[in-house]
């Protein structure tokens, strides 16, 4: 259990001496409230007891001072932990988020998205709260125990003994729970994900509920889902009270002992009544540490847990990362050559293979369309060239170069994709389009637009290329979406372009008019272009059509069309006369 | 009762109005329960703050009387002892588990109250407002209040009670004593009216900032293809490092206002113990008061101020939770835009639209034929049930519409009829407002101007789940729900039997590939339907469908990613559904148009064109131009 906790230790080296200043401290300012009693008792035995006036100064200097101190003790511990544990708390978000960020697109995808966001938000909030709080305390109260201990034992040997074999049923208790304390923290938090996912996804997917009308059917899923969680904490609770009977019952027999033999000490002269005050309140004192400790345990198990789930993400590998040893490419800008190599590809938890024996070569400054039925393997073997998936055996080659010895950055650099669902962020028109090239200026954003026959209805927008679009865009319509998504792939003119599927949302119109300027913009690049409409195959110099995981056959649209029926059929080529016959059908009621 | 949620010391409650209703609302249901952990803490705290009690008998009496050989006060002093920290430790167990209980309980209905409401807001709040920040409300802020509730509610009752016995105690064994033990309140109560204050402002930040930072995390993990392939990892870990040091910096500044407040408290406390050690030797002294009376003064004293610690931590729990109550109650007092008919119309003659309040919702209502559906596609029941009262018609009646009201007219007034049965095909350029058009129908949004009626009733008029039920609509994105793919096609209808999910699936030519997934019907899409091809995606959205057995039927360019073959088995089982229902189908490709009794052209919002499709090719009109660029597109 201590381990995922004390992995965490190295994050707190640059906060070292505020640290340990906290530490001392928190020592300190619990170490002083069990001296405070000890001058009490001499002030009742001293001066009191002599009836000193003038003696009865001194004692209460020193509790005065000793409070004061106290007092700057807590104040400065909370000063210094303050920023510590914030700044700790964003340190490990950010180590979560950027290995997050780098991990691969398959692996990502298998991470709910609910237990992403309770990871990096409610378990760090509870570790930030840990080390400003539990983790000093838990340092600080056995340290506390053992002085009270010793305090004790000055004024009765016996008494400090009765105390620490109270100890012994406590250390029992506790481990005794501590196993089940794990399995209960791991669920309750597990189920907070779990419910964050819902909300998450009953917000995203809003319109899909209210076109269904689901409220209540989600709703109630959700109902049930708390539930679970509310019985978790239940039982959760449940362990809590007993660890904190334990805590409370033991030390309160220690004191009542105690109090039984002192009194008796007392009646026959051995113990001053000063003393056993003394040691009572002393006693009285260890109480607070030790019933916090019920507490403190819990506490522990739930930042044990939370660790463990910061571990489990930042312990995936990043399968996709840059070569040790990287190639360089030479520096132009001219279109580079693809080369997909006797490519297999496996998803990770797919049962075979989606790819086996891809092979397919893109010359320099051609287009090339990939068709095939749905769900072929099109958007895999996109994600292939800037490397979203890595081959599984094969090779992707650009200019001759495995596009896995080339760093990542230089190779997404010169690869540009269009996604087959375009993918916007809540931020402004211009951000979005020039997301890979943040340095592109305005005339560049508007060319890329304009090819993308997306600078009218920009041009329109309230605040230009400065409207906010709202989240995934969704105030803007479908095609709209799409073309900003294709003119971000088109703008700083990627050595190599992929577009998938980049026209099914728009119109045929727009689609014509879309086509011809992307035409020449495509001489450019070395396209590929994943086509289910013959007018977006006939876009390109040949047509690659993929089927069984690897290409059937290679050649341009036309001649595609004219001795293949695969193709033919693929490409709807029945469609004309059957769409004749239905409008003239309708013509002739 | 209140009192545990009120600051410590009758600071102002300044907690904003909704939040302190919310609270209300929250507890109000629950009294009794609250009442009975109340009695718990509050006896338990009484015999705990008694403790000291036995101490001071045992030193004062059964001290002198054992050495004169009386035994019996020193044993009864300790016996009491003992039972009263059996039954104090019996009573923390109770304690702990019933208040669990009401905090767990009161979670609940906050949860699923919030939940339920963030589910009736219209599409335009959702819109106005990103999924993040309704997430954060969910999420974090929900956290805060679960802290405060689970932790410092009971906490605080406790402390407040505890220092109440002990006050009462105090007075008892020395009214002088306990005057300058008291007088220490006056400058607690400066400090805490200062720190509420404060505080308040501090936690208030501490949420803002951390929705902003769930609202990126949100963001880059749904987009993670796009960060990866346009190298967007630097600018987002900016981006969160900009989020974070706001949220670092709202954090520090509120722990720092408590430490202030937690350091002030602890110095007001020390100090009095000072002056009653001072006092109390001289009252001793003097023979104004005895020794064991001090003693038990100064271990009260001590447990005088531990549960103003206590306090202090319930105060910062509050603050948190009182911020996050805020904005929580800020959500729940939104209305929807669309909202719910005051008084619904009954007489539209649906058979379920009977008990309205009726929340569970998710009843199944006898549904002619949605068990027997595709059993036998011609003749099937329904099929003749609707033949004989054709419903789902549909009118526009000078419907005009803009998205804000700032914002240029998307759809200017306009009128439409279209006669239930119909299948209409809707085609247009991009932006032309055909998507707006469906929401519309659907109502996401209501009309600025106008009115939209289903079979003569207003949509406004309409109980949301009548409308949901007799109007689906197949979205132009299709969002999957991690889960099953059986799960995610039983979004058209929750109660349908695997046997009916299949066919859903076979009809529109998912099956085969559904059965090759590694658990077939039960196989998680992941995240978003990662799992999926966009076409597979798209189909698990439309078999839903399938599923509903709507009136009328709305779809957005549903079949868009779909290669031909498929599409052209889609639109085969299509035309079987539609029979006897009113459709509407927006449609870029006119291979749709194929199925449709009727076309609109849409132009920048307005319907150019309407009539059969062969009437629009003769007419020589935009449609022409449209169908003939069509077909040369076509192979
Ligand atoms: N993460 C994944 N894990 C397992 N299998 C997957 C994953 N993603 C996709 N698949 C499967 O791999 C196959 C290929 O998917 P891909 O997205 O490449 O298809 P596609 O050719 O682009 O189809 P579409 O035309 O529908 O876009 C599909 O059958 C899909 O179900
Ligand atoms: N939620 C919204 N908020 C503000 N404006 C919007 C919103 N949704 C759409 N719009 C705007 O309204 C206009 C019409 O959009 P709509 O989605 O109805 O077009 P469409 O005809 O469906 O186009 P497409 O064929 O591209 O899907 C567009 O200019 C769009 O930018
Ligand atoms: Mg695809
Ligand atoms: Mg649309």
């Amino acid at each position: 259990m201590l381990r995922p906790l004390l992995r965490l230790l190295p994050d707190l080296r640059p906060y070292r001496g505020a640290y340990t200043a906290v530490l001392v401290l928190t020592a300190v300012a619990t170490v002083i409230s069990l001296i405070i009693p000890v001058f009490v008792g001499w002030a009742i035995d001293g001066p009191i007891a002599h009836g000193d006036y003038a003696g009865l100064w001194l004692p209460v200097a020193a509790v005065t001072a000793i409070g004061l101190l106290e007092a700057a003790a807590l104040l400065t511990r909370r000063m210094l932990a303050a920023p510590v544990s914030s700044r700790l708390e964003i340190a490990w978000r950010r180590r979560l988020y950027a290995h997050l960020q780098r991990m691969a697109v398959a692996r990502h995808d298998s991470w709910e998205s609910g237990q992403l966001l309770s990871r990096a938000v409610q378990d760090l909030s509870q570790l930030r709260r840990f080390v400003s709080f539990g983790a000093p305390f838990l340092l600080v109260t056995p340290l506390n125990i053992v002085v009270g201990l010793i305090i004790l034992a000055v004024y009765s040997p016996v008494i400090a003994l009765i105390t620490l074999l109270c100890a012994v049923p406590t250390v029992v208790i506790c481990t005794w729970l501590q196993r089940r304390f794990q399995l209960i923290s791991r669920a309750v938090q597990d189920q907070n994900g779990e419910l964050t996912t819902l909300v998450e996804e009953s917000v995203q997917g809003i319109r899909i509920i209210k076109a269904f009308g689901r409220g209540e059917t989600i709703t109630a899923r959700y109902a049930a889902q708390a539930r679970r969680l509310w019985s978790t904490e239940l039982e959760r609770a449940r362990l809590d009270a007993w660890l904190n009977i334990a805590l409370i019952l033991l030390p309160f027999l220690a004191i009542g002992v105690s109090l039984g033999y002192g009194t008796w000490q007392i009646v026959h002269g051995t113990m001053t009544p000063g003393a056993l005050v003394a040691a009572i309140t002393v006693m009285m004192f260890l109480r607070m540490p030790i019933e916090m400790l019920g507490f403190l345990l819990s506490d522990a198990y739930r930042s044990a847990t939370a660790a463990i789930r910061h571990w489990e993400v930042v312990d995936t590998p990043i399968d996709i990362t840059d070569p040790a040893s990287p190639s360089s490419l030479p520096a132009t800008d001219a279109p580079a050559r693809v080369e997909f190599r006797d490519v297999r590809f496996r998803f990770p938890d797919a049962a075979a293979d989606t790819l086996a024996g891809f092979s397919l070569v893109l010359e320099p400054g051609t287009t090339t369309a990939l068709v095939g039925a749905t769900g072929t393997g099109k958007t895999a073997v996109a994600a292939l060239l800037p490397r979203l998936h890595d081959v599984t055996a094969g090779a992707v080659l650009l200019d001759g170069t495995d596009v896995r010895d080339l760093p990542l950055e230089t190779l997404r650099r010169h690869v540009a994709v269009a996604f087959d669902e375009p993918i916007l962020f809540s931020a402004s028109v211009r951000e979005n389009v020039a997301l890979g090239s943040p340095e592109a200026g305005d005339d560049e954003v508007w060319a890329a637009l304009e090819i993308a026959q997306a600078a009218a209805f920009v041009r329109e927008l309230p605040e230009g290329l400065d409207t906010l679009i709202g989240e995934q865009g969704l105030s803007l319509s479908g095609g709209q979406r799409q073309r900003l998504s294709l003119a971000r792939a088109i703008l700083g003119r990627p050595r190599v372009l992929v577009l998938d599927d980049p026209l099914s949302a728009v119109d045929v119109t727009t689609e014509e008019r879309v086509q011809e300027r992307l035409r020449e913009r495509l001489r450019q690049s070395t396209a590929l272009v994943i086509a289910h409409r013959p007018s977006t195959a006939a876009l390109a110099d040949r047509v690659a059509v993929l089927e069984g995981g690897r290409i059937v056959d290679c050649a341009p649209h036309a001649e595609l069309l004219r001795r293949s029926p695969a193709y033919r059929s693929l490409m709807g080529a029945r469609e004309l006369r059957q769409g004749d016959d239905a409008v003239s059908a309708g013509s002739t009621p | 009762m209140r009192m545990g949620t009120a600051p410590p010391e009758g600071a102002p409650a300044q907690l904003s109005q909704p939040a302190r209703r919310l609270l209300g609302d929250l507890i109000r249901p629950h009294r009794a329960r609250l009442a009975l952990v109340a009695a718990v803490t509050v006896s338990t705290s009484v015999l705990a703050a008694g403790i000291p009690l036995f101490v001071a008998m045992a030193l004062d009496t059964g001290l002198p009387r054992a050495a004169d050989g009386d035994p019996g006060p020193l044993v009864g002093a300790t016996a009491g002892f003992l039972a009263v920290a059996v039954l104090v430790s019996l009573g923390t167990f109770l304690g702990i588990r019933l208040n669990a209980a009401l905090v767990q309980r009161m979670m609940f209905a906050l949860r699923t109250r919030l939940f339920r409401h963030v589910q009736r807001l219209s599409i335009g709040y959702h819109e106005r407002s990103t999924s993040g920040r309704l997430v954060s409300r969910q999420a974090s802020d929900m956290e805060s209040v679960q802290q405060f509730m689970a932790g410092a509610l009971i906490q605080s009752v406790m402390a407040l009670v505890t220092m109440v016995a002990i006050a009462v105690m105090l007075v008892w064994l020395d009214p002088l004593l306990a005057l300058v033990v008291f007088a220490g309140f006056v400058p607690l109560t400066f400090l805490t009216i200062w720190a509420n204050r404060r505080q308040r402002a501090a936690y208030r930040a501490t949420r803002t900032t951390i929705a902003r930072v769930i609202v990126h995390v949100v963001e880059t993990m749904g987009g993670i293809r796009a960060v990866q392939a346009f190298r967007r990892e630097q600018r987002g870990l900016e981006r969160l490092d900009e989020e974070d040091a706001a949220y670092c910096q709202a954090n520090t500044e509120a722990l720092q206002g408590m430490a202030w407040y937690t350091g002030g408290t602890r110095l007001i406390g020390n100090l009095s113990l000072a002056v009653i050690v001072l006092l109390g030797g001289w009252l001793v002294i003097g023979g104004d008061t005895e020794v064991g009376v001090l003693a038990a003064f100064l271990l009260s004293l001590r447990r005088f101020y531990a549960p103003l610690d206590e306090l202090v931590q319930a105060f910062n729990a509050y603050q948190s939770a009182a911020a996050a109550l805020e904005k929580i109650a800020e959500v729940l007092s939104a209305r929807p835009d669309v909202p719910e008919p005051v008084s619904p119309a009954g007489g539209t003659g649906d058979q379920a639209d009977a008990a309205p309040e009726d929340q569970t919702g998710n009843v199944p209502e006898d549904r002619p034929g949605s068990a027997g559906r595709g059993e036998g596609d011609e003749a099937s029941p329904r099929g003749e049930s609707r033949g004989e009262s054709l419903r789902g018609e549909v009118r526009f009646e000078d419907v005009s519409f803009r998205y804000s009201a700032s914002g240029a007219e998307v759809l200017p007034a306009f009128s439409l009829h279209v006669p239930a049965g119909q299948t209409v095909a809707m085609v247009g350029a991009t932006g032309a407002g055909k998507s707006t058009l469906a929401k519309l129908l659907c109502r996401f949004y209501d009309p600025a101007e106008g009115r939209i009626t289903l079979d003569g009733t207003d949509l406004r008029d309409l109980p949301d789940r009548v409308l949901r039920r007799r109007i689906v609509m197949v979205t132009q994105e299709s969002y999957l729900f991690s889960g099953s793919v059986a799960d995610n096609i039983r979004i058209g209808n929750p109660d349908a039997g695997m046997a009916e999910v299949v066919r859903a699936a076979q009809a529109v030519g998912l099956h085969d590939f559904v059965e090759s997934l590694p658990q077939g019907y039960e196989t998680d899409v992941k995240r978003r339907g990662g799992r999926l091809s966009s076409g597979q995606r798209q189909l698990v959205a439309f078999a839903r469908v399938f599923l509903a057995d709507p009136d009328v039927i709305v779809l957005d360019e549903a079949t868009a990613s779909l290669d031909i073959p498929g599409e052209r088995l889609v639109q085969a089982a299509l035309e079987r559904v539609l029979a006897g229902r009113t459709a509407l189908i927006i449609a870029h490709r006119l291979s749709t148009v194929a199925i449709a009794d009727r076309v609109l052209v849409m132009k920048r919002g307005r319907i150019v064109e309407d009539g059969t499709p062969a009437e629009l090719v003769g007419a020589g009109g935009e449609f022409a131009s449209l169908d003939a660029a069509w077909r040369e597109t076509l192979v």
